[in-house]
């Protein structure tokens, strides 16, 4: 951990006037540097989990205002709720392929660009312009992409299969997944590519030349050496794409908005249609107290367990 | 050829490979946005258009749609400034007091893992009350709000490497403690600050689920006005096409004059680069 600044010795002779000068004390002025920014962070920290406790009491819809305690009935609702875990499910079942998926593929893309390379720098910031696109027109990139009759997707797999394929990416049950997946991997693969290739880039050099000298094949020094010297940035990685992908809206919006019917529904587009589509308050509320709490839970068991301080 | 040529070889097949799939979606966003209606809907789809026009973007500016631009540009950078002043100093008080103690530290970082929707419901109904909906003040203040857990983060580890020796010197020397933090520490850190404030601005500037919810029609930013192009039976393609382009290609010339940022940057400083 870091040293503190001293806050009495060997400094305590200057205090007396430094102290007039500033006008502040030193306990006086951390806080002051503090509250500022603590009171904004307020605004998203501490009041959303009050205010969705207290409105997932109440029943507050599109037609009426009822604002008296209605106790459990917005949670037993939830819980009862097909919709509401198929959407977790949905979420869930993302995650599940794309972030093995992104892993992988940046495994596998670090592992390429790790050794010396003429043209490395120029190939690494170009791999990861996807990533600093915003979700939605990466989402709207793919729209175009997949598009059945003037997108290059279709045209390139006509070629291939020797005949017109006109696949309807985003509308054909059996396609949407993939259509989602694709771009969800397109954009998120070079972020895994850029924290494993920083990661690997920092493992000793010895390490690896010790483990050739004792005759290691390729393979053997990929798992047995780089992998486990590079366990905190893998934990890192996964937990921050784990979390994204839990809140996955963007994309699945501008390619499907959760359909066809509901079956690409994430948990935050469910969320989104309940409360401002049918402006379902309460039930909402009590769904984003849930989905809060669950996470909040989550946050703290994974940061004990990864340390994210330094 | 040897086994280290035919090694080389093989790489680079790998990273064209890479480069072919990362990259040919952004070509063809971009390229569309200078096709000509026609070229737009022919089939099969030109990979490489006859003729290039701008006509894309003249009618964004004509209908005022690109004013939506505008909007972005204002609200990420009103609310990168806030949250670079009130985070750093946050980040000073706790990186060299350690005000609060590691927990706080850790609340204050677990902030920025809630999920956005689970954030926006409560804040929209907020800002109903408040009268704060599709204004640029409501859309700012949750920016800052919602960036603040980032910067804080981020400036703590960046503060933490400043010698403390550094800030000694200068207390002895008479320095008050405000000077000492804005004259010294800021001006040492200003490389990490200045990419950290690029991060908060391109989340901002990015993101669409706030702007989605907190506006109508006065502060719509470019990400939102975009899927106003999305049409039930037909899409606008040239219109979606040049507004992401023009909402895209800022942010990558910021990224590109940022490359030695870039990791730390992403990974919430857990990577050191």
């Amino acid at each position: 951990m870091n040293r503190s600044l001293p806050d009495v010795e060997p400094l305590a002779a200057m205090r007396a006037s430094r102290k007039a000068r500033a006008g502040l004390g030193d306990r006086g002025f951390r806080y002051f540097m503090l509250w500022p920014a603590v009171l904004v962070i307020l605004l998203v920290g501490l009041f959303p989990i009050i205010y969705t406790l207290l409105v997932s009491f109440q029943n507050i819809n599109m037609f009426e205002e009822d604002t008296s305690f209605q106790g459990l009935s917005n949670y037993a609702r939830l819980f009862a709720d097909r919709r509401f875990f198929e959407s977790v499910g949905h979420t869930l079942l993302f995650m599940a392929v794309a972030l093995p998926v992104e892993l992988l593929l940046g495994l596998l893309l670090a592992l390429l660009l790790l050794e010396r390379l003429p043209g490395k720098q120029i190939f690494v910031a170009l791999l990861v312009l996807p990533v600093v696109i915003s979700p939605i027109v990466a989402g709207a990139t793919w729209r175009l992409m997949f598009d059945n009759r003037f997108g290059p997707v279709n045209q390139i797999i006509s070629w291939f299969a020797g005949e017109p394929v006109t696949i309807l990416w985003v509308v054909d049950p059996d396609f949407v997944y993939a259509a989602i997946l694709i771009a969800e991997i397109w954009q998120w693969t070079p972020f895994m590519f850029l924290l494993l290739l920083a990661g690997l880039t920092a493992v000793d050099r010895s390490l690896v030349e010790a483990a050739q000298i004792d005759g290691a094949g390729w393979f053997t020094i990929v798992t047995r050496v780089l992998l486990p010297s590079i366990k905190p940035v893998l934990a890192v990685a996964l937990l921050i794409r784990a979390l994204d992908l839990f809140r996955l809206f963007d994309v699945v919006w501008a390619l499907t908005k959760g359909g066809p019917g509901t079956m690409t529904e994430t948990l935050s587009i469910y969320a989104y249609i309940q409360g401002f589509r049918q402006f379902e308050t309460s039930y909402t509320a009590a769904m984003a107290f849930v989905v809060i709490l669950f996470l909040s839970l989550l946050v703290m068991l994974a940061l004990r367990r990864v340390e994210i301080t330094r | 050829m040897s086994r280290a040529r035919r090694i080389m070889v093989l790489r680079y097949l790998g990273v064209a490979a890479a480069l072919l799939f990362f990259l040919f979606p952004i070509y063809w966003l971009i390229i569309i946005s200078f096709k000509t209606p026609e070229e737009i809907f022919a089939f099969p789809p030109t990979w490489w258009p006859e003729r290039l026009q701008f006509g894309n973007y003249r009618v964004l500016f004509k209908d005022g749609d690109a004013w939506t631009v505008w909007n972005s540009l204002v609200v990420a950078s009103v609310s990168t400034v806030a949250a670079m002043l009130l985070g750093s100093m946050a980040a000073y008080s706790i990186a060299r007091f350690r005000t609060g103690g590691d927990k706080f530290a850790m609340w204050i970082i677990s902030n920025r893992m809630i999920p956005p929707i689970a954030i926006v419901f409560p804040v929209f109904l907020l800002y109903v009350t408040l009268g704060w909906v599709d204004t640029f003040s409501g859309l700012i203040v949750l920016y800052t709000a919602f960036n603040l857990p980032y910067v804080i983060w981020m400036m703590r580890g960046y503060i933490q490497d400043v010698p403390i020796e550094l800030e000694e010197a200068a207390l002895i020397d008479g320095a008050s403690r405000w000077q000492v933090f804005s004259r010294i520490v800021l001006p040492v850190v200003r490389g990490g600050m200045f990419a950290t404030a690029v991060f908060t601005f391109v989340f901002a500037w990015n993101d669409f689920i706030f702007a989605l919810v907190l506006t109508r029609n006065a502060v719509t930013t470019f990400p939102v006005q975009v899927t106003h192009y999305f049409g039930g039976q037909s899409n606008f393609w040239a219109k979606i096409a040049a507004m992401s382009t023009l909402g895209t290609v800022p942010v990558f010339v910021a990224v590109a004059a940022l490359q030695r940022f870039l990791v730390r940057g992403i990974s919430m400083g857990a990577v050191k680069a």
